[in-house]
């Protein structure tokens, strides 16, 4: 009597359940993303109960870091035909007799945070790669004498005529920097500020008010 | 079992007949690219959007206001902030020039049972109304629009004549951290006037002198 073979098969595993939850989470995920902005530095917020979402055009944001380095940024504005960064870019070369070709302005408006001295700027801008660019983020200079944070605020308050103001403080900054910052927005006459946080919810009800 | 057994004759015996392909494919490099770009999008996605807390600081002038509304002592709740997350408090007016009157700081803390307690009994009245108004909202006693309530919150807050009217000054120790989070507890006890000011020179010698 001959042997019945079974034939040899190579186990296979439907996948297509999988790949059919593969591509629906992967639309969802590029229907959803809104692109997390490179930042300067890491900047741990502090929590507060507010619910306010932050606006996502016209706003400038000031970071400061924990060591009280401070970092600007703003947006091209609702409309990206706008073209804020770039205006503020020739404006801030304007006071501080510096070209840029176009070429450099049109990378200055795709990119997002920056803290240097206005010199160094066109290094940041032409950097090969993220490390060389970290390295020139020492934080833009404040002292009285070239106090070029001033100058960024007033010309982008000049440029993007709605903008608001956000600032982004890590929670360990000294409360000093913070509000060297506020008094300077405030030479601005920027006197309403939206201060960056995470929310934590804290109910606060009428049993917890103590009894008279 | 007869039936394969008949075509796998079949096949061997009429070669003109194309071979038959299996209609699988191998669908693991797909899944594999799915799999990092749905990584790509997990990592880079930026979910909850930042949330912002506003705060509105008076405008700097020299000049004093004829006009001003003169704030009665008792009302005033003077919150002195320091490092190591210190709160200390005092009612009424430090006045330099009545050395006998000034009043003693308190020491308090964050927690719970520390400042938020003193703002809730300085603030029953108007926490009071607000709680009740927001506790018919949910409970569906009182079906208004979310702009109604909050405008209707903003005037419980203005006709608000018996809570304090808070101050709250810090040194140069405190961290970004305590600033919000006082400013904090303002909207959870429904403080209904507060500023940020820089302490006095006698405000900061009372500091140097309160009980640790």
């Amino acid at each position: 009597m001959p042997k019945i073979k079974a034939p040899v098969r190579t186990p296979h595993i439907d996948m297509t359940p999988m790949v059919d939850l593969f591509a629906l989470l992967l639309v969802f995920f590029i229907l959803t993303t809104t692109f997390r902005p490179q930042e300067a530095a890491p900047i741990e917020t502090p929590a507060s109960v507010s619910e306010k979402q932050a606006p996502d055009n016209d706003i400038m944001t000031i970071f400061i870091s924990k060591e009280g380095k401070v970092f600007f940024s703003i947006d091209n504005g609702k409309d990206t035909s706008t073209h804020f960064r770039e205006k503020l870019l020739v404006k801030m070369a304007e006071q501080y007799n510096l070209t840029f070709t176009p070429a450099e302005l049109d990378k200055f408006s795709k990119m997002s945070s920056f803290g240097m001295p206005i010199k160094d700027l066109k290094g940041w801008i032409n950097a090969k790669d993220s490390k060389d660019r970290d390295k020139l983020q020492v934080g833009i200079p404040m002292d009285s004498t070239d106090n070029q944070l001033a100058w960024w605020v007033r010309l982008a308050r000049l440029t993007n005529l709605g903008a608001e103001v956000a600032i982004k403080g890590d929670a360990e900054t000294d409360y000093s920097a913070v509000k060297e910052v506020m008094d300077l927005l405030q030479d601005n006459k920027v006197n309403k500020f939206n201060l960056v946080t995470n929310l934590m919810k804290d109910d606060v009800t009428l049993k917890d008010l103590p009894p008279k | 079992m007869g039936e394969i057994i008949v075509e796998e004759k079949g096949k061997k015996s009429s070669k003109h007949k194309p071979k038959k392909h299996s209609t699988r494919i191998d669908m693991t490099p797909m899944v594999d690219l799915m799999c990092l770009l749905i990584t790509f999008f997990m990592l880079t996605t930026a979910f909850s959007k930042a949330k912002v807390m506003v705060i509105t600081m008076p405008e700097k002038t020299d000049e004093i206001d004829p006009d001003r509304p003169e704030i009665p002592k008792n009302r005033t709740l003077n919150i002195l902030l320091t490092g190591e997350h210190k709160v200390y408090y005092y009612i009424g007016i430090a006045d330099p020039k009545k050395p006998t009157e000034i009043p003693q700081l308190v020491l308090t803390d964050f927690s719970k049972d520390g400042i938020r307690k003193v703002l809730l009994i300085k603030n029953r009245d108007l926490f009071t109304k607000i709680a009740e108004f927001r506790d018919n909202r949910i409970t569906g006693k009182l079906v208004v629009a979310d702009t109604t309530a909050e405008s209707e919150i903003k005037r419980l807050k203005k006709d608000d004549k018996k809570g304090p009217i808070v101050l709250i000054k810090a040194d140069d120790k405190v961290k970004y951290k305590d600033m919000v989070d006082i400013i904090d507890e303002m909207a959870i006890c429904n403080i209904a006037s507060y500023a940020v000011v820089d302490p006095t020179p006698t405000e900061l010698e009372m500091l140097m002198n309160a009980p640790k």
